[in-house]
């Protein structure tokens, strides 16, 4: 799409304020609309566009599928790790109320609040890379004939 | 807004729906097929931003209009743009389409009216997750104390829920990775098949 000036310049415009939303929806899930999941479909979408404008090599360059596939995994862990260190510290799998830490006091959420926002950032991350992923795979492929 | 104008935005909303829903059965040309799947997604965010479900809005609007719009359209690339033309239709198709459809329409009849406070959904666990204190089998009350009770109820007491539906999503990704993906992204394509035949 070399000679879609105005393609190029709008997604260029609109492609960092995508991402943007997608933090807002997944930091923000707590209080407003949004959580993990509706982030991961966000930042994933902001990375579709860039690639169907920009080409499929360009977007590889920005995020090498080994990164994409490696965080696939990396999503779900973080979410089970948080349950597993429940455990660890004496209560039921997933029970958040248990999550406690001394890193900046009075900014980082402790307990319940902690356990909601690792989780979810657990579900973005995997969703964010199996969209990306999916989306590699399919704009790979090319006509055999 | 008064009861009315939200009534003609409900049947407006849901009649360009069915519009639309038809015409991608009726169409033969499965470019504008696909972009009237993106229409019929975006139509849908609408409808769940009147139910007052704007999580399910963005999920909507964002996979249903964009994701799976672009997935549609790669697939498309690599097959046939025109559908095929059926010229014989069976009748009892209809009459199975048609049966079903009414048993439908017939269960709703037994269901509560929508937003109803008494119905069994809103009377079950509902309220404890809206008081923020569920009887935890430790003992004490679980509280949560995150605003949105819809992320407290995902995330927190469902889940394990979650944790499954993410597990979904990575098993889904893992199955077209599987299936798709390119194995030797350096070599070209011809050169691939070449070795491979």
């Amino acid at each position: 799409m070399k000679h879609h000036t105005i393609l190029r310049i709008v997604s260029k415009l609109l492609i960092p304020y995508i991402l943007l939303f997608a933090f807002y929806v997944q930091f923000h899930g707590d209080y407003g609309p949004g959580g993990g999941f509706q982030a991961g479909v966000i930042f994933a979408s902001g990375f579709i566009l860039y690639g169907l404008v920009f080409g499929l090599k360009q977007t590889r360059r920005v995020a090498p599928p080994a990164v994409i596939e490696a965080l696939i995994a990396c999503g779900v862990l973080i979410f089970a790790g948080t349950g597993v260190a429940a455990m660890l510290l004496g209560g039921n799998f997933l029970d958040y109320g248990l999550l406690e830490h001394h890193l900046l006091e009075g900014y980082l959420p402790h307990g319940q609040h902690l356990g909601i926002l690792l989780v979810e950032l657990g579900v973005g991350i995997t969703v964010a890379a199996v969209m990306i992923a999916i989306f590699y795979s399919f704009a790979g492929r090319e006509l055999k004939r | 807004m008064t009861e009315i104008e939200t009534q003609v935005i409900d049947i407006l909303v849901l009649s360009l729906l069915a519009i639309t829903a038809v015409t991608i059965v009726r169409m033969r040309e499965l470019w504008s097929a696909v972009m009237l799947t993106g229409l019929f997604s975006f139509l849908g965010a609408s409808w769940m931003v009147i139910l007052d479900a704007p999580d399910v809005a963005i999920t909507e609007a964002a996979v249903g209009a964009g994701i799976s719009t672009f997935l549609m359209l790669a697939t498309l690339a690599l097959t046939n743009r025109e559908a095929k033309l059926v010229t014989k239709r069976s009748r009892i198709s209809l009459v199975v389409v048609v049966v079903t459809g009414v048993i439908l329409v017939f269960g709703t009849f037994d269901m509560p009216r929508y937003g109803d406070p008494n119905a069994p959904i809103h009377l079950h666990v509902a309220p404890q997750y809206l008081a923020d204190e569920v009887p935890s089998t430790t003992g004490h009350h679980a509280e949560v104390h995150v605003p949105n009770v819809v992320t407290a109820v995902l995330a927190s007491y469902r889940g394990y829920d979650t944790l499954g539906e993410t597990v979904v999503i990575f098993t889904a990704g893992i199955g077209v990775l599987m299936l798709l993906r390119d194995r030797n992204p350096k070599k070209s394509p011809s050169k691939a098949d070449k070795a491979r035949s």
